[in-house]
């Protein structure tokens, strides 16, 4: 069997010749049909990278990234996103946003059906009361159901979710994961989640790969979670299984995948407030070298030991 | 003695600052009120200065003699009015007269060709700035978009913006007018080659904010929004109207506004020199007079240039805020 989606040795890297910092190495993943697979990671080891490989928002340096044994070259709606950030167009209601992708996705239906289609969706989630409201007066929870839904109407073979739940509050994270479980059972989508929680990993897939620290980031050993479903949250902490899944993935992450230094790289917005370098000789005012100040040093790599 | 309970608190705040159901009493008088004194001042400035000053043909006017003019220019406009009535009434019954005379007659409509009112050329001011701003707008939020979609279009239009933007309409006009006169000389003409020309310039000079601004918002669309549209596979079309324009909409309406106040600030220059008769023409023909009147009614007219100019920026202003969605909003 074709697998549904697959990576093939990839690796991909950001700037040119001495700026390059490579990102993923050597990335190996293969999903088949219905599998719910969440990949873990740290922040910054690459986790949005790869997601982007797998929706074709980039391509790879080397390697191959293949959907159904076509070659991804360009995004699409038969792999539907969930951003971490929603990413809703905020002039749109909760329903314009959903129609907005269903109208282009299903663009040979009659409008009456698309309408229907929209609805049920937006049923799926709960949002019916909400349905015409902006995005802006939605809860963070809200506006990722609304995120979901839109992904989900456009009824993909693949539904990819890059930290969908990281910036909500650990009630809302804990509903909107029974709902995407309970979502899961309903469709048996191939459904792909990105997160940096363990334990929201293993309450919901199939199957957990760690993504060990970056630079040069890969993937680690695939783990499977045999625990029947529905899953009881209140249950899995006794659950011998999950402690050990558990385990294991602390252990790469840990351990093996963490022992390559984690830098962070980061924007440095500082105001321009440092006194200039007065070691240096002075040159006539306006003329002649300038000391840097800091602000002009846009980036700092910090390392994490 | 006094009973110090009922002495009243020296830390308690005064009776202005009070808060209490008087709130909004005290507020219109702040929002009312102080506007009222600075006007006031202004006025009492003005007629001191007005009484003061002596110009070649007499006083200079001061607030009253300028209300008076309002009122007589207004007098002057409904007797127009009535002369044109007259006008064609009298043509009506001749018309008739001869048509029962000798039915199978050609008879020539005649239009009055009476002198334009002030509250004509007020008319004839906006239809051209509003003429000229819809020039502009059409050229300059498509140019925008483009810009703020293609770096390279940005870069090589980028010389020849600031170039342009700079460009006093003084500049503009006796080019336009040479091109006007040059290309538009239809059998028979739907515009005046003076509207023509001024409606022109004002577009040339009120181009430049809408353009710059629209590049900008187009530009700075959230990255996020970019991707839906590839995950979406929108259309180039589509991908305009459903994505960019929406997102770049307080951006464009910040250009609009901009613009249209740049427009009316250009227009009198323009009708001035143009010969359109619109306020602009007003102003120069009323200077030509020189009367101690006609200065007047000069000021009438930078009142009401001031006035109008005002009322459309806040009408821009309304629609800018009505496009504009939550800023926290994703």
């Amino acid at each position: 069997m074709t697998p549904m989606l697959e990576i093939q040795s990839a690796s991909k890297g950001y700037g040119n010749g001495r700026q390059h910092s490579p990102v993923l190495k050597d990335i190996n993943l293969r999903i088949d049909e219905g599998e719910f697979v969440a990949i873990i990671g740290y922040s910054g080891a690459g986790k949005t990278t790869l997601m982007s490989l797998l929706a074709g928002l980039l391509a790879p340096d080397e390697g191959r990234v293949t959907f159904r044994g076509q070659r991804v070259t360009a995004p699409g709606p038969e792999r539907a996103l969930v951003f971490q950030n929603y990413s809703l167009l905020p002039w749109l209601s909760v329903r314009g946003n959903i129609a907005l992708a269903v109208d282009s996705v299903h663009r040979g239906w009659p409008a009456s059906r698309r309408r229907q289609h929209v609805d049920r969706y937006i049923e799926m989630v709960n949002l019916t009361p909400a349905r015409h409201k902006k995005p802006h007066e939605l809860s963070g929870g809200m506006r990722q159901r609304v995120s979901v839904a839109r992904a989900l109407a456009m009824e993909p073979r693949v539904l990819l979710m890059d930290e969908p739940l990281s910036a909500l509050d650990a009630l809302t994270r804990a509903t909107l994961q029974d709902e995407i479980s309970r979502i899961w059972q309903e469709t048996r989508k191939t459904m792909v989640l990105i997160t940096n929680d363990p334990d929201e990993g293993i309450y919901l897939a199939d199957r957990i790969i760690p993504l060990s620290a970056g630079p040069s980031a890969t993937l680690g050993p695939s783990i499977p979670i045999d625990i029947p479903r529905p899953r009881d949250r209140r249950d899995l902490n006794k659950e011998p299984h999950f402690i050990d899944v558990r385990r294991r993935v602390l252990d790469y992450l840990l351990g093996d995948g963490g022992r390559a230094k984690t830098t962070v790289t980061r924007k440095l917005v500082l105001p321009d407030l440092e006194p200039e370098d007065l070691t240096r000789p002075h040159g006539m005012p306006f003329i002649g070298s300038r000391a840097r100040r800091r602000r002009e040093e846009k980036q700092e790599t910090v390392e994490i030991s | 003695m006094s009973d110090p309970q009922t002495q009243p608190d020296p830390r308690a705040t005064p009776w202005w600052n009070r808060d209490s159901t008087d709130q909004r009493v005290r507020q219109l008088l702040i929002y009312v009120g102080t506007p009222a004194i600075g006007i006031a001042l202004f006025l009492g400035l003005w007629s001191f200065t007005a009484s003061k000053v002596e110009v070649s043909f007499g006083q200079l006017p001061g607030p009253t003699a300028v209300v008076a003019e309002v009122k007589n220019l207004w007098l002057d406009h409904q007797s127009e009015r009535d002369r044109e009535h007259q006008f064609y009434e009298r043509q009506e019954t001749r018309k008739a007269k001869v048509m029962a005379e000798t039915p199978k007659a050609a008879w020539k409509e005649r239009k009055y060709a009476g002198r334009p009112t002030y509250f004509d050329q007020i008319l004839t001011s906006l239809k051209t700035v509003f003429t000229g701003f819809l020039i502009a707008s059409l050229i300059a939020v498509p140019l925008g978009i483009v810009c703020g979609l293609s770096p390279s279009v940005s870069i090589a239009l980028n010389p020849l913006i600031q170039i342009f933007k700079p460009v006093s309409p003084l500049a503009w006009l006796p080019i336009v007018m040479i091109m006007v006169s040059a290309l538009y000389n239809p059998e028979e003409p739907y515009f005046e080659k003076a509207f023509l020309s001024s409606a022109i310039t004002v577009a040339l000079c009120s181009l430049w904010p809408t353009l710059v601004n629209t590049a900008v918002g187009v530009a700075s669309i959230d990255a996020d929004y970019l991707n839906v549209a590839k995950v979406l596979k929108l259309g180039w079309f589509k991908k305009i109207f459903k994505i960019v324009l929406p997102a770049a909409m307080p951006l464009i309406f910040t250009g609009l506004r901009l613009s249209l106040g740049v427009g009316w600030m250009v227009l009198i220059a323009a009708e001035m020199l143009a010969q359109n008769p619109g306020l602009g023409k007003f102003v120069w023909d009323m200077f030509q007079n020189g009367s101690s009147q006609t200065l007047a009614q000069i000021m009438v007219a930078v009142f009401t240039i001031g006035g109008i100019g005002f009322v459309l920026d806040r009408v821009m202003l309304a629609l800018q805020r009505s496009v504009t969605f939550g800023s926290t909003a994703r």
